[in-house]
């Protein structure tokens, strides 16, 4: 039962079904029999529509259901547990760690799986500074935002250093778009780690999904409910940020799906975390491949996926704050 | 069968004892209320009390075990604690808010069953909400609210409730309900040690008053000889007067200097 009576399977058909568009649409236009018999290893079907099935759209849907899920799963875990509904995957600096990373490979030129190696090594960095703050002084949530936000200022002045010594002919513009965020980098040779660490990071979150709920409560009211605060917290943040770093170090910075998404999701299934996670790896995984099809399909040349996430995403905060606001009860 | 604190004392900075020596004992069927001025060590006295905070001295124990024995969900079974109103911040339903006091009864990866959900229904019927069970706990009263919070106390399955200011928020209706439920669930054999700021409360609903006086437990007993005009100087550091109606009920009435009258209005 769901408050606004709306069916909740629902929302697990989406990500199979926009899984299968994904595969069946691109530029080369659909060529439904043609994509089937790539897919299933028959033949009559030319080598390059086969190739271009099997090793560009396959691995690159893939790898959208997965950044998707992993953004929106830890958005919706840490919006719990920071109990402030406006925090997304940004507030712990990963982002900005992961940022600052590729753009320090992009300046030497390095290949892929070194830019990928060194935005997912950076976010982990970042984290690690975080941490060391919150355990230097009580790993309070309020610690771990100032911490978030001092280590995202401290990556981002450093971002800013790497573009402006960067040559603006070669080395800025490839910053530069890896910042806007893509999923055009997904190859099957570079997937792995994501597909690996989304995995874990899935069980994870749906194992403990209900006992997240009790991350809601004060700090006292959950150690009074037998809870132990500290570790758990600590499990919640360290897998969230893996999955995070995961889909930033490969996609580069897509904002908020990680904010909107669980929203969404909160509307439709309701808040207990039991049906939230689920349902916001869905929506997500679902979202992000609805998008990233968009985003290659549009127009001639390939929209950056992190402009049409914040296309979409800011005109849907703002219908979903607001009906927030209203279902709250608060003047504004 | 009780709660008994012996001789803790607690700091939070080094040399600055927030609670001194303490020792209090809570037996089956009681209402405890401890008064006290703010600042005077309540709220950290129920945080020993709950063993969420460990007393740098002396020790805990319920019905007869240490609670540094106890592991946290095994403390969580026996002791709850009612915290102070707060606005959540997500909308739970009420039954979801309850079921969370059935966390020391699952494991880290298990998820609330039927035996659960009818101990929600229990507790809730106990206090006297089940009909707000499907609603959102951002929409009720405060008074509502802090009868929740008791039921996910009577969830976890707890016989020691401990309240912090449970009347504050509310209107003297609300306060009312509250402590009624308290009263009648103490009738039923829990235990309650409940802070507040209301003397008059303590002369209506509890069974032992104790003063919390810079840390130190004082003047522990029923609530007709703890509270005298001379323990609540005391207490507060201000003059009360204790006026008794016709029936033989008292009431505390602070003394504050009287307010020149004003003039009736002309016309």
């Amino acid at each position: 039962m769901n408050r606004s009576g709306r069916a909740v399977w629902v929302i697990y058909l989406f990500p199979p079904v926009l899984f299968l568009v994904a595969l069946f649409v691109g530029r080369y236009g659909v060529r439904f029999e043609e994509t089937v018999r790539s897919l299933v290893g028959a033949g009559g079907v030319s080598d390059v529509f086969r190739s271009l099935v099997l090793r560009v759209r396959l691995p690159r849907a893939l790898a959208a259901l997965c950044v998707g899920a992993n953004l929106a799963v830890s958005g919706a875990a840490f919006q719990g547990l920071f109990r402030n509904p406006l925090v997304d995957s940004r507030i712990l600096g990963v982002s900005s760690g992961a940022a600052f990373g590729a753009s320090l490979a992009l300046l030497f030129s390095a290949g892929a799986a070194a830019v990928q190696g060194s935005a997912f090594g950076v976010a982990l960095i970042a984290i690690g500074l975080v941490s060391a703050i919150g355990w230097r002084f009580g790993s309070a949530s309020l610690v771990l935002v100032i911490g978030g936000i001092l280590v995202s200022a401290l990556f981002n002045a450093l971002l800013g250093l790497i573009k402006y010594v960067a040559d603006p002919l070669s080395t800025l513009p490839a910053i530069t778009y890896w910042l806007l965020g893509s999923l055009a980098r997904s190859q099957w040779s570079n997937l792995t780690p994501l597909l690996v660490l989304t995995g874990l990071g899935l069980v994870f979150f749906f194992l403990v999904r209900w006992r997240l709920n009790l991350l809601t409560l004060t700090g006292s009211e959950a150690a009074a409910l037998g809870v132990r605060v500290v570790p758990f917290r600590t499990a919640v943040i360290v897998v969230g940020t893996v999955m995070i770093a995961a889909s930033v170090s490969l996609a580069g910075m897509i904002g908020w799906i990680g904010l909107v998404i669980p929203h969404v999701a909160r509307a439709w299934v309701g808040p207990d975390h039991a049906r939230l996670i689920p349902a916001s790896a869905a929506l997500g995984a679902a979202t992000l491949i609805a998008l990233d099809t968009v985003a290659r399909t549009a127009i001639a040349s390939e929209i950056p996926l992190g402009i049409l996430t914040g296309l979409i995403g800011v005109p849907a905060f703002f219908f979903l704050f607001f009906r927030y606001l209203r279902e709250r009860g608060d003047p504004g | 069968m009780s709660l008994i604190a012996e001789r803790i004392s607690f700091s939070y900075e080094p040399g600055i004892d927030v609670l001194r020596s303490v020792s209090l004992e809570v037996g089956e069927h009681r209402v405890v209320t401890i008064l006290g001025a703010n600042g005077s060590g309540k709220t950290t006295l129920l945080d020993c009390l709950s063993g969420i905070r460990a007393p740098h001295s002396g020790t805990v124990s319920v019905d007869g075990r240490k609670l540094s024995d106890l592991s946290p969900r095994e403390r969580a079974k026996r002791i709850g604690l009612v915290p102070q109103l707060h606005e959540p911040v997500f909308a739970f339903s009420v039954g979801q808010a309850v079921l969370l006091g059935r966390a020391p009864h699952l494991g880290l990866f298990s998820r609330p069953t039927g035996g659960d959900l009818a101990a929600v229904g229990r507790a809730l019927n106990a206090v006297g909400i089940e009909r707000l069970r499907d609603r959102p706990y951002t929409r009720i009263s405060g008074g509502e609210r802090q009868l929740v919070l008791i039921a996910r106390g009577l969830a976890q399955g707890a016989r020691y409730l401990l309240m912090d200011e449970p009347a504050a928020h509310l209107d003297p209706h609300h306060q009312h309900d509250v402590l009624s439920v308290v009263r009648e669930l103490a009738d039923q054999g829990f235990s309650f040690v409940v802070t507040s700021h209301h003397p008059n409360n303590a002369l209506l609903y509890a069974d032992e008053v104790v003063f919390l006086i810079d840390g130190s437990a004082m003047f522990h007993g029923p609530p007709e000889s703890a509270i005298t005009e001379e323990t609540l100087k005391m207490a507060y550091e201000m003059e009360f007067e204790i006026v008794r109606g016709p029936d033989g009920s008292r009431a505390i009435l602070p003394r504050v200097p009287r307010r020149p009258q004003a003039s009736s209005p002309s016309s």
